[in-house]
């Protein structure tokens, strides 16, 4: 194939991916999108979005967050375990908590309601969502943690910390989790940003007095104006593409680690 | 305590929280697919109603086509990034894996910008250029989300392939279309099985786009949802979700024995 068929093809595919979210910025920002840039730009539909769907940012923020702090607790004390213990069962593990990854979150979400669907108290509450959002990205964390502690001298480290008198808990604390920081870090980045933009799971699973920025966005996609959509899309991409800038260098420095 | 115990101890947040929601879920969905009137012959009952079978063809069809297309897309525009070393390489290779975080929904508004009533593609044409609620629409959207996935994994692999092979080949006196036939393509087939698979598990279980994008378009998320929400057909909701996650997460081991990796499956 010649060179400039292939920079051709590469160059459409970009535009392809790129044409619609800078049109979906400017309509954001566009007083009337029919008409053109030239009705003139405006903040206006950022206001109303912000009166509309505030509630629904901060209540992805807020389960982001929670979404983290679960994650990091059954994470990194299970991404050690797993390391310490390389073999079948453990391989067994690892692939069973990724089925999340594998069947979609539809399936899931069924599967949650059909058992504690009328629980009320917890199918009414945000901690309902979070489990969804735990389930889809606690994957995510486990391997990213556990694959720079397989690459590092755990076993030698450990030893020379018991050596020193430190207790398990202690060697846990002080010589594992410092040394998995850039693991702990990429697994924390990836976990907020597949939380934040989960719709999948959640929107089986929200109420409609919770609704998550993505579960709004569906909202504003079948009943807005186009630069009322656009503009939560904005506010949306403003939040999104840094947490992916952050993601891709910390996976990228983690797997430096690996090699 | 002792070392052993510690770390066991270690694996219990994670055992319940997996036993919880997880296993058990899973077994109760299972077993609701066979709590319906037709018991466990439901899963034969798919089969033999025309609208489910024309719904797992409609979707089996898309994702294929879905999967061959981002499977020549992103090769090529792999192949190109790797081999080739210019100005503005990196912001090609950043826009091209940008949506990844991208939730489906949005990238069914992205082609509603596209090909809607006040899309791109309706501006600027004259007449009526309206696909973005097709069929082909949604090929688009499954196309959009698709790209990246196979583009990281195919880039990974080619990155490792020694550029002396394609080389010799040449000095072997090989057209270019050989080389690419004779020494990339095989290089590459592991990976390509892999993103493919990958392309296909995420084209068949997507239901954001399809949500966005599909209200008038029979592909499985869709009817699964309409089952559960309109027709409150839990049972049949039920044996469509379990069939549609032994497919895609089958699809995924297979791409997993290939490349050893996985990219999640989402949209």
């Amino acid at each position: 194939m010649g060179k400039a068929l292939q920079l051709a093809v590469t160059l459409l595919a970009a535009a392809f991916l790129l044409v619609p979210t800078i049109q979906s910025v400017l309509a954001g920002v566009t007083v009337n999108y029919f008409q053109g840039i030239s009705s003139g730009l405006t903040l206006d539909w950022i206001g109303v979005v912000w009166e509309l769907y505030a509630s629904s940012i901060f209540l992805s923020l807020g389960i982001a967050l929670a979404c983290l702090c679960v994650t990091l607790v059954i994470g990194v004390p299970a991404a050690y375990a797993l390391a310490r213990n390389p073999g079948r069962l453990s391989r067994a593990v690892e692939e069973f908590i990724s089925l999340p990854l594998a069947i979609p979150g539809l399936a899931l979400a069924l599967a949650l309601l059909q058992l504690y669907g009328s629980y009320k108290g917890f199918r009414m509450s945000w901690t309902f969502i979070l489990v969804g959002h735990v389930l889809y990205t606690l994957p995510f964390m486990v391997r990213s943690v556990q694959s720079v502690l397989a690459a590092i001298d755990l076993k030698t480290l450990e030893e020379g910390a018991a050596t020193l008198g430190a207790g398990p808990a202690r060697r846990f604390f002080d010589v594992v989790v410092p040394n998995a920081l850039p693991g702990i870090l990429a697994g924390a980045l990836t976990v907020v940003t597949l939380s934040i933009g989960e719709f999948n799971l959640t929107w089986m699973l929200h109420t409609p007095f919770l609704k998550t920025l993505p579960v709004g966005l569906a909202d504003s996609y079948a009943s807005m104006r186009l630069e009322i959509a656009s503009a939560y899309t904005l506010i949306f991409f403003v939040m999104i593409v840094p947490l992916l800038l952050a993601m891709q260098w910390a996976s990228a420095r983690a797997q430096q680690i690996t090699k | 305590m002792s070392s052993r115990q510690f770390v066991a101890l270690c694996l219990v947040p994670l055992a319940i929280f997996a036993l919880t929601f997880l296993a058990l879920p899973l077994v109760r969905l299972v077993l609701a697919s066979g709590e319906g009137e037709a018991g466990w012959g439901i899963y034969w009952q798919i089969l033999h109603t025309p609208r489910y079978l024309t719904t797992l063809v409609q979707t089996v069809l898309v994702s294929v086509c879905v999967t061959i297309a981002a499977l020549v897309v992103s090769t090529t525009a792999g192949l190109f990034l790797t081999r080739n070393r210019f100005r503005g390489r990196a912001v090609l290779l950043s826009i091209l894996t940008l949506p990844l975080a991208f939730p489906g929904v949005v990238v069914g508004f992205m082609i509603i910008l596209l090909g809607g009533r006040q899309g791109l593609f309706n501006t600027i044409f004259p007449g009526h250029v309206v696909f973005a609620y097709s069929i082909f629409g949604l090929f688009l959207g499954y196309l959009y989300f698709s790209i990246p996935r196979v583009l990281l994994t195919v880039m990974a692999a080619a990155e490792k392939i020694d550029p002396a092979l394609e080389e010799a080949a040449r000095t072997l006196g090989a057209p270019p279309h050989r080389v690419l036939r004779d020494v990339l393509i095989p290089a590459l087939a592991p990976a390509l099985v892999a993103a493919g698979a990958i392309a296909f598990a995420t084209a068949m279980g997507a239901f954001g786009t399809a949500f966005t994008l599909a209200t008038n378009i029979d592909v499985l998320p869709m009817v699964i949802y309409t089952e559960f929400t309109l027709s409150a057909n839990i049972a049949m909701a039920a044996a469509l979700s379990v069939l549609l996650g032994i497919v895609t997460w089958g699809m995924l081991f297979l791409a997993r024995s290939f490349s050893g990796s996985t990219i999640a499956a989402g949209g």
